[in-house]
């Protein structure tokens, strides 16, 4: 399935670009996490597992259990520090 | 007026927005606010400037959220939220927050708990520009806790 993904702050500098869309058969966001680690180098490090890294699925923050649909949005970021 | 939250570049007038919040509304006995404000220092080092970026669409949609919260919480009237994104200097105004009630006690309480849900679950994002270069400022566990307060369990610095 189709998923639109969007990167920010540091980790959308690591990776090199604020967005993409990905043809995926994972179903769940922690999956979907793990191949975008297995393609390796910047993704491999930004994304990597013990690192805090935060999720929003269609623009809600969620765990990686969540599941993903058909042209979702699914969000990579790092903690949060506005305010 | 009631509950409206605007992510802008440009600065805005705490006068203006505390006037607004509250017109034509008689029951209002209370209006609380907090401002945030850009510190020349920050981690040691001294800050020449900042960007706020953010996540269109999400943000307002998670500032909504942490609204509908604090009406379910307080027995509040009206809230603004007004977050500033771009590029920031020292004593710059970033955030606004501005809460109406009958009484202080229901005002002062939303106002505390917008802003500690604000810091840990709205997208915003800081880089600052230091003698030693730009870096993007880091989550606080305290910050975290803050919001545990409220019964909230914010997860924004738990490493996954």
């Amino acid at each position: 399935m189709k998923v639109n993904l969007k990167y920010f702050a540091s980790i959308r500098e690591a990776i090199g670009q604020g967005s993409e869309s990905v043809d995926t058969q994972t179903t769940t966001l922690k999956a979907l996490r793990d191949e975008l680690i297995a393609r390796g180098g910047a993704y491999a490090e930004a994304l990597a597992h013990g690192r805090a890294v935060r999720m929003a699925l269609d623009q809600d923050l969620c765990d990686a259990s969540a599941a993903l649909s058909e042209g979702c949005e699914v969000a990579f970021f790092p903690p949060v520090t506005g305010g | 007026m009631s509950f409206t939250v605007s992510i802008q570049t440009q600065d805005f007038d705490v006068s203006q927005e505390l006037a607004a919040l509250r017109a034509g509304d008689a029951r209002v006995g209370a209006v609380c606010s907090f401002l945030g404000t850009v510190r020349e220092r920050n981690d040691g080092s001294a800050v020449a400037s900042m960007e706020l970026e953010h996540y269109p669409g999400m943000t307002e949609k998670s500032i909504s959220a942490m609204m509908d919260e604090a009406q379910k919480r307080f027995d509040i009237f009206a809230a603004r939220v007004i977050h500033r994104v771009g590029l920031l200097h020292p004593e710059d105004q970033i955030v606004f927050v501005a809460v109406t009630s009958a009484h202080r006690g229901e005002s002062f309480k939303a106002c505390e708990f917008l802003m500690d849900y604000l810091k840990t679950q709205a997208p915003f994002w800081k880089k600052e520009v230091t003698p030693e270069g730009a870096r993007w400022v880091d989550a606080r566990v305290s910050d975290d806790q803050a919001l545990a307060r409220w019964g909230i369990q914010a997860s924004n610095t738990l490493s996954q």
